[in-house]
C-alpha cells in the first residue's frame, strides 16, 4: 500500500473519530450540561462506577469502542509516524521507527480489546 | 569536476514554526500537531488504565491514584486540545480532498488564493472549537468543585 | 519644471542592509554585514545590491537576470520572508533596516546564492512534460490536441510558476525533510495530469503518492503566501491529493490524452477566411 493510500485511510479514520471521539467526550464531559438542559437522566458523573459498569454491560457500547480503539490507535501512531519521518532521519531509523509503532499499535489493540470484551462478559454476566 | 563546497542552509525544527512571515494556517499546522502529541500521549495511557478495570482496578474512582485536581485540569487541557484538533482536522479533511481550496483561476494581482478561500472555514471551525472548549470547561468546574 | 527634477528632488531615506554573507573558501560560517544604502522610493531590493556591489563590497554574489520578476533567479529571504529581490520595494518591507539572506533549506553556495539543483531533480522526477504514446504524431503532427477553453483554465494557474525556489524555502516540511518532492514539483506534476493533453497519471502516481509525495503536505498554506507569481502551489498540492484519493477509490478518469483534431473532410473553406501570407524562409 502506497503513501498516499495510508494517507487517505488516516483522513478517514480522522472524520470516524470527530463522530466517535466526539459523542465519548459528550458523554464523558458535557454530560453535566445536558443535566441543566433536562436532557440527561441524572447529575450523577459519568465516570461513576454504576455508568460505568451500565456501558461495559451494553453489546454496543463495548463494539464501538473496540472501533473507536482501532481507528484512533491507527490515526494517532501514523500521525506520529509523520512527525517523526519529517525530521530527516535516515532511511533505516525511518523503517525501524515505523516497525515498533505498527507493534505497539497492535500490542495496545490487543490490550485493549481484550479488556473491553473481559469486562463486558463480566459485566453482562452480573447484570 | 571540483567538489563544491556548501554551507547547510536548512531550517531545521524552527522551520515549524516559523520559516517567513507567518499566515494563521501555519500557526494552525503547528497547533495542530502539538494537539495530535497531546492526545495521542494521554491515549496510550487512557488504553492501558481503562484496560484495568478488567482486573477490578478502578483509578479514577474516589479516593484512589487518579481522583486529584492536577489530573482533571490535566484532563481538561486534553479535551481542550481534542478539541482544536478535531475541528481544525475536520477543516484539513475538507481542504486535503480538493474541496474548500476553489478552483483554478487566472492570477490577478493583488493574488488572492486558496488561503483566502478557506479562512472562513477556519475562522467558523476556531469558533466551533472555542464554543467546545467553553462548555467543557463549565463542567470542568463543576466537577472540580465537587472534587474539594 | 521637468518630471527629472520633481524625481532628484525625491526624500532618500537610508536603509541598513545586512546582508549574509558566506565565502566557502575564507569563511566557515555565514555571518551578518551591514552597509547603509541610501534608498529612493521606488528603489527595489536587487538595486540596493547593486549599489552595494558598486560602492562597498565588490565580492557580493547573488543571482539575478530579468530584473522584472518573471525568471525567477533572484529569490532570497527579505526581513524574514522569502521573495524576489527584484520586485520588492525597500520601502515597502523596510523602514531602517533589512535582512537579506539566502534562501533556505537549500544549501549556500556563496553569499546570497543557493544551490537549486535538488529542486530542479525533484522537478524532472515527476516528468514535468506532456506524456502521450503517440511519439509520430508529436514529431510530425498531422492535426492539432484540442482542448476547451474551460480545460484550459484548470490547469492555466500552474504554468505561471518561474521555479524561483520561494515556496520550497517557506515550507515547513521541507524545513526538516529535505527528501519531501516539495510544492513546486507537485504543483507541476498536478499542472501535466490536469492538462488533456497529457495521458500520464499513472507514471507520476507512484512518486507524488509515494512517501516523499503529496502526503508529506500539512496545508501550512506558507507557499502560496509567498508565492511571488499567484501560482498558489498549496493548492495545486491539494488538487494532486484529490487525484490520489479518487484513484484510492478506483473513481479517478484522467481526461487525457485528448485525440487529435484534423481538420473537417468534405467541407467547402468560408471564402472570407483569408489563406495566411507566403512563406519567406526556406524550411
Amino acid at each position: 500500500m502506497n503513501e498516499s493510500s495510508k494517507w487517505t485511510i488516516h483522513m478517514l479514520a480522522g472524520l470516524l473519530i470527530f463522530l466517535l471521539l466526539g459523542m465519548h467526550m459528550g458523554i464523558m464531559h458535557l454530560s453535566g450540561f445536558k443535566a441543566d438542559l433536562g436532557v440527561a437522566d441524572g447529575a450523577e458523573s459519568a465516570v461513576s462506577k454504576d455508568n460505568s459498569l451500565a456501558r461495559d454491560a451494553n453489546p454496543l457500547f463495548t463494539a464501538t469502542y473496540i472501533v473507536l480503539l482501532a481507528v484512533a490507535l491507527y490515526h494517532g501512531l501514523y500521525g506520529l509516524k509523520n512527525i517523526l519521518c519529517e525530521l530527516g532521519l535516515k532511511e533505516g531509523l525511518q523503517k525501524t521507527i515505523g516497525v515498533l509503532l505498527l507493534l505497539l499499535g497492535l500490542g495496545l489493540f490487543g490490550l485493549g480489546t481484550w479488556a473491553a470484551i473481559t469486562v463486558h462478559l463480566t459485566a453482562a454476566g452480573n447484570a | 569536476m571540483a567538489e563544491t563546497k556548501y554551507h547547510d542552509n536548512r531550517l531545521g525544527i524552527w522551520g515549524w514554526f516559523a520559516g517567513g512571515r507567518w499566515g494563521p494556517e501555519r500557526y494552525a499546522y503547528t497547533l495542530h500537531r502539538i494537539t495530535g502529541l497531546a492526545v495521542l500521549c494521554y491515549f496510550l495511557m487512557h488504553i492501558v488504565v481503562t484496560s484495568l478495570r478488567a482486573k477490578g482496578i478502578y483509578l479514577w474512582e474516589d479516593g484512589e491514584f487518579l481522583h486529584q485536581p492536577i489530573f482533571l485540569v490535566g484532563e481538561f487541557l486534553v479535551f481542550a486540545a481534542f478539541a482544536y484538533h478535531a475541528f481544525n482536522g475536520l477543516r484539513l479533511v475538507l481542504i486535503e480532498f480538493g474541496w474548500a481550496v476553489g478552483k483554478a483561476e487566472d492570477p490577478v494581482y493583488p493574488y488572492k488564493s486558496s488561503l483566502n478561500k478557506q479562512r472562513p472555514l477556519l475562522a467558523l471551525m476556531m469558533l466551533a472549537a472555542a464554543m467546545v472548549i467553553a462548555l467543557g470547561a463549565q463542567e470542568f468546574i463543576h466537577a472540580l468543585g465537587g472534587m474539594h | 519644471m521637468h518630471k527629472g527634477d520633481a524625481m532628484a528632488e525625491q526624500k532618500t531615506t537610508q536603509v541598513t542592509f545586512h546582508v549574509r554573507k558566506y565565502d566557502p573558501m575564507k569563511d566557515s560560517a555565514p555571518h551578518y554585514e551591514t552597509f547603509k544604502v541610501d534608498v529612493k522610493p521606488g528603489m527595489t531590493v536587487l538595486e540596493g545590491l547593486h549599489i552595494i556591489k558598486e560602492k562597498y563590497d565588490q565580492t557580493l554574489a547573488w543571482r539575478y537576470s530579468c530584473r522584472m520578476g518573471v525568471c525567477g533567479s533572484c529569490g532570497m529571504l527579505l526581513n524574514g520572508r522569502p521573495t524576489l529581490a527584484c520586485n520588492t520595494q525597500i520601502l515597502d518591507i523596510a523602514t531602517t533596516d533589512l535582512t537579506v539572506a539566502p534562501l533556505p533549506n537549500f544549501k549556500i553556495l556563496r553569499d546570497l546564492v543557493p544551490d537549486l539543483s535538488g529542486m530542479f531533480e525533484k522537478h524532472r522526477s515527476l516528468k514535468p512534460y506532456i506524456l502521450r504514446d503517440d511519439a509520430e504524431e508529436m514529431e510530425n503532427p498531422t492535426g492539432e490536441y484540442y482542448q476547451s477553453h474551460e480545460e484550459v483554465e484548470e490547469y492555466l494557474q500552474f504554468t505561471y510558476c518561474i521555479k524561483c525556489g520561494c515556496c520550497m524555502a517557506a515550507c515547513p516540511t521541507l524545513a526538516t525533510d529535505p527528501d519531501y518532492l516539495g510544492p513546486m514539483p507537485l504543483t507541476q506534476a498536478n499542472r501535466y495530469t490536469t492538462d488533456t493533453r497529457d495521458g500520464g497519471f499513472k507514471e507520476r502516481k507512484a512518486l507524488a503518492g509515494g512517501r516523499n509525495g503529496v502526503a508529506r503536505c500539512h496545508y501550512a498554506g506558507e507557499c502560496s503566501r509567498v508565492c511571488p507569481k499567484g501560482v498558489d502551489p498549496a493548492k495545486g498540492v491539494q488538487f494532486m491529493k484529490r487525484k490520489l484519493v479518487l484513484d484510492f477509490f478506483k473513481l479517478y478518469n484522467q481526461k487525457g490524452p485528448c485525440k487529435v483534431q484534423h481538420a473537417p473532410e468534405g467541407v467547402e473553406r468560408n471564402p472570407k477566411i483569408p489563406y495566411p501570407p507566403e512563406k519567406t524562409v526556406e524550411q
